[in-house]
């Protein structure tokens, strides 16, 4: 039962390494560019100062994603060119489509949920004596990673029979109003629905706080002068408050758009895609890192490409007026 | 004190059946409100409640009944943290890799982000706009797109048509944990220096120009003046990328393997949930272990987590 300390020390020594020499490039930049003559034309500055972060980018993110795009045409083992099979398959085999279908329902609900959620809650505690508390409660699950909330919930929804006590929640309260527990989790296509819920409850505070801050944003002459007309709660809803914070909101959809899209923590430890669950990140790493299918994973990834695409251009044309 | 003087304008202003609607819709409010709190406090409540309880109750009973029944026990956390037979969690070990993993991958990205932001917003070379709209644009490419090649280029090296450009790496023991350090490095970058570049490029240009009349080197300039300028900025950055680092299950998954010697907590949790899926004692008390220290970071820190928020730091 007792712990080794001792058997965990070369991780330390590996740390202490790690930080060295993370000191080590620090100090070497910054005495090169203390070193380099200063002139007009600041190149060789600018050479030192962006070259470990550009071959980083290069190794890490440029090359790889360029050979992914190739891997996509070839076989599983990458040795012959198979042309759009990998495609075809992703599009014609009914336990891929299942995965695309997944992958949609996902895309189409989680930011709608989110942001409605979001936004009614912040309208909500909006000026009330405990908002800070009230924003913190629903913020808290951002700090938790998808594994733990998809621990937390699973817990939730366990299934006992109905012979026995239950001890999830949900089946409690199920057999509270006289229903037979069900295995949420194992019954398509309502299952899918029921992993919505964890990133919902993961991410509406992400729209709490986002759209609370836009809501503050809202100039207090145009509230007040809807109240002088009578506008009732529902009007002030949906006549100022929502046109006002219109940006906002399209950014919470965008951003969960992309998130909901490379989504694969909550499927990989709720279900592990089985039971029709899977969704394209999460068979994107079964094929290339499970199946050794790195043809059909490198065509996933690419496809998670083509579809986060439109959306990542959208918000990063958004970010620079917003930084203008 | 604004809410009183708020509530008397109104009830001046204001008819009588308008001033009941307001009340009424302030009822259903607080209502709806307190529901959707509970809703969101609930599942991690129950989780923490049946971390603390007996094995066998957790078990047999709900962690509701706790309140007719309450016991409570370290004993899960006990052997989930240092239990050494495989069945248990082991998770000590695993705890001790995500803080190897996290410290690294959190400082390197930082540095390197604000040499290449110092460079893109404040030295003037030809240039200077394509590379800053390259990095900019990486921000698209999602890390499944970079996988599987980083993976072989760590244990296979490059190899064009037979030429060998870089050798294997073959990372063993401790030392895997330079390739997940340096995955997690290469894709907190275009998030990174975009950022801090926002920031670094709003600050007054004066203050550059009178540092160098006075002979301030590039490597001064950026030390003595940006750097301590732009602090909350590499503190919002710092905490994002530790719980994204903390968080993380993809990355680990794939650079860090599976096992004892360099796995984080995250990828630990999520193969006890497939094969122990029912063993909750050890599942919750090993969930409650991995959320508590982002959730204490994050609240020390949530000022600059919001800030970082609505400054758009979301990996997109």
């Amino acid at each position: 039962m007792d712990f080794d300390f001792a058997a965990e020390q070369p991780k330390l020594v590996q740390l202490l390494i790690g930080v060295a020499a993370f000191l080590v490039v620090v100090a070497v930049v910054l005495i090169l560019v203390d070193r380099a003559p200063m002139r007009r034309r600041a190149w060789i500055h600018a050479t030192i100062l962006l070259l470990p972060a550009l071959l980083l980018l290069g190794i890490g993110l440029v090359i790889p994603a360029i050979r992914t795009t190739l891997l996509s045409f070839m076989s599983g083992d990458s040795r012959q060119w198979v042309g759009l099979d990998n495609y075809a398959w992703m599009f014609t085999q009914p336990e891929a489509v299942t995965v695309l279908r997944n992958t949609l329902v996902w895309v189409l609900l989680v930011p709608l949920l989110v942001t409605s959620v979001g936004l009614v809650y912040a309208v909500l505690v909006d000026r009330t004596r405990f908002e800070s508390i009230a924003k913190s409660l629903v913020f808290l699950p951002m700090a938790i990673s998808f594994v733990g909330a998809g621990i937390i919930w699973r817990f939730v929804y366990a299934y006992r029979s109905g012979d026995q006590d239950q001890i999830g929640l949900l089946n409690q309260l199920v057999v509270a109003v006289g229903g037979e527990p069900q295995q949420w989790l194992q019954d398509p296509p309502f299952n899918t629905l029921f992993l919505i819920v964890v990133m919902v409850w993961i991410q509406a505070g992400f729209a709490t706080v986002v759209l609370s801050a836009a809501i503050k944003g809202i100039p207090a002459e145009i509230v007040e002068a809807a109240k002088l007309d009578g506008a009732s709660p529902l009007q002030m809803f949906f006549r100022v408050t929502l046109p006002s914070i219109r940006t906002a909101v399209v950014v919470v959809l965008v951003t969960q758009s992309i998130g909901t899209l490379k989504l694969f923590d909550i499927v990989r430890t709720m279900t592990g895609g089985q039971f029709d669950t899977s969704v394209i990140a999460n068979e994107m790493y079964n094929q290339a890192f499970r199946y050794g299918e790195t043809g059909k994973g490198a065509a996933l990834a690419v496809f998670l490409f083509v579809l986060v695409l439109p959306i990542v251009v959208y918000q990063i044309r958004q970010r620079r007026e917003a930084a203008r | 004190m604004t809410t009183l003087a708020q509530t008397t304008a109104r009830a001046k202003t204001t008819t009588a059946p308008q001033r009941v609607r307001w009340r009424l819709s302030g009822r259903i409010a607080s209502a709806v409100a307190i529901v959707i709190a509970v809703l969101w406090t609930t599942p991690t409540f129950g989780l923490l409640l049946s971390s603390l309880r007996p094995e066998d109750q957790i078990k047999t009973t709900g962690w509701w009944t706790f309140f007719a029944d309450p016991q409570l026990t370290l004993e899960n956390y006990r052997e989930v943290l240092f239990g050494t037979s495989s069945s248990s969690g082991q998770m000590m070990s695993f705890l001790i890799n995500s803080v190897v993993i996290t410290v690294p991958s959190v400082l390197f990205p930082l540095a390197l982000a604000a040499f290449a932001a110092y460079a893109l917003a404040w030295l003037p070379f030809r240039g200077r706009e394509w590379i800053y709209i390259g990095v900019f644009a990486l921000q698209i490419v999602p890390l499944q797109m970079s996988l599987v090649p980083l993976l072989s280029f760590f244990s296979q090296g490059v190899e064009i048509f037979g030429l060998q450009l870089s050798p294997a790496w073959n990372l063993e023991g401790p030392a895997r944990f330079i390739q997940v350090w340096f995955a997690h490095t290469c894709f907190a970058l275009p998030l990174g220096i975009f950022l801090l570049h926002n920031f670094m490029s709003e600050l007054p240009g004066e203050l550059m120009e009178a540092a160098r009349v006075d002979g301030a080197s590039h490597g001064v300039i950026l030390r003595k003046i940006v750097l301590p300028l732009v602090l909350p900025a590499l503190a919002t950055f710092a905490i994002f990328q530790f719980l994204w680092v903390w968080n993380d299950l993809l990355v680990g998954l794939i650079f860090a393997g599976g096992t004892p010697d360099s796995a984080p907590m995250t990828v630990r949790l999520a193969q006890m949930a497939g094969t122990r899926g029912n063993e909750w004692q050890r599942l919750t008390a090993g969930a409650f272990v991995s959320v508590i220290i982002p959730l204490t970071v994050f609240l020390s820190m949530q000022r600059y987590f919001v800030r970082g928020l609505l400054a758009g730091s979301v990996k997109g």
